[in-house]
């Protein structure tokens, strides 16, 4: 199926590209909030390979899905800052490196 | 080339350089500006693929409620300041000449466009119609209700999850 006179191959040549820089950002970047900034990255690749999916096979499931994944990650991000709220009260630090020790 | 095309290079090298942004990027004020551009250029992404619910989920939910969420918190953290005063001199004038061409825009396409009665797309044929809209609500309240429920449950679980990670225990006050 034309997605709009682009071949899907670009579409997921952008997420894939996305999702890598995503993947670096976890690994690369000791800020705490960053790493998660950069989760949100990843995520969103995976929605625009669901939604080129969507428009290529001329099904509605893929955009359904995204749907659900972007209600996932509102409720991954609210639990995930408030983590990061209360680590930050014990420790007075996001760096990721600090965060070493289970106990207190 | 066709213009599709041309958009769409341009907005594969913005999402992509956005996103080199906010791996580089010191301050993690500039990181989330660099993200909520990503955003916006994943929610074109979707249009182009006539998907225009889910790109104006995207903007809602992601680049405005979640962004402002992860703003709230690099504030509330203060763990980057921003510099002081005034380090892009260059951006007053230039913001003030982008906003003069805009509104030029605008009355341009209002005074002079708006007397034709052609419209850019036609709304029954265009592919970021209702028709998309409507087959997919009858999706999600018909086969995906369950899955439907059970995010409002998980929405649930998360806010009181939110409200007991971050509220300050009252018995160690005492103590």
């Amino acid at each position: 199926m034309n997605l709009g006179g682009i071949p899907l191959t670009y579409y997921l040549i952008v997420s894939a590209v996305l999702f890598t820089m995503g993947a670096l950002g976890v690994l690369i970047r000791r800020n705490a909030l960053i790493i998660f900034m950069s989760v949100e990255l990843m995520l969103n690749a995976a929605n625009l390979a669901f939604v080129a999916f969507a428009r290529h096979y001329g099904v509605y499931t893929g955009q359904l899905f995204v749907f659900f994944v972007i209600t996932v990650a509102a409720a991954e991000v609210a639990i995930g800052l408030a983590l990061i709220v209360a680590i930050f009260r014990n420790k007075h630090s996001i760096d990721v490196d600090q965060m070493s020790s289970l106990k207190g | 080339m066709d213009f599709t095309l041309i958009l769409f290079i341009i907005l594969a090298v913005t999402a992509v350089a956005t996103a080199a942004g906010l791996l580089i990027s010191r301050n993690a004020v500039y990181a989330a500006l660099f993200l909520v551009l990503n955003f916006a250029c994943v929610a074109i992404f979707y249009l182009l693929l006539g998907a225009p619910f889910i790109a104006m989920v995207q903007v809602t939910v992601y680049a405005g409620a979640i962004m402002v969420l992860f703003l709230f918190v690099i504030m509330l953290l203060g763990a980057d300041k921003l510099p002081k005063g005034e380090v892009l001199r260059w951006q007053r004038p230039l913001a003030i000449g982008a906003a003069v061409i805009l509104f030029a825009e605008a009355a341009y396409l209002l005074v002079l466009r708006a007397q034709s009665n052609a419209l850019l797309f036609d709304p029954g044929t265009a592919e970021n119609s209702m028709d998309s809209l409507r087959a997919m609500a009858s999706m999600l309240f018909g086969q995906y209700l369950l899955p439907f429920e059970v995010t409002s449950i998980l929405l649930l679980v998360a806010m009181v999850g939110a409200i007991v990670l971050t509220k300050k225990e009252k018995g160690a006050q005492g103590q």
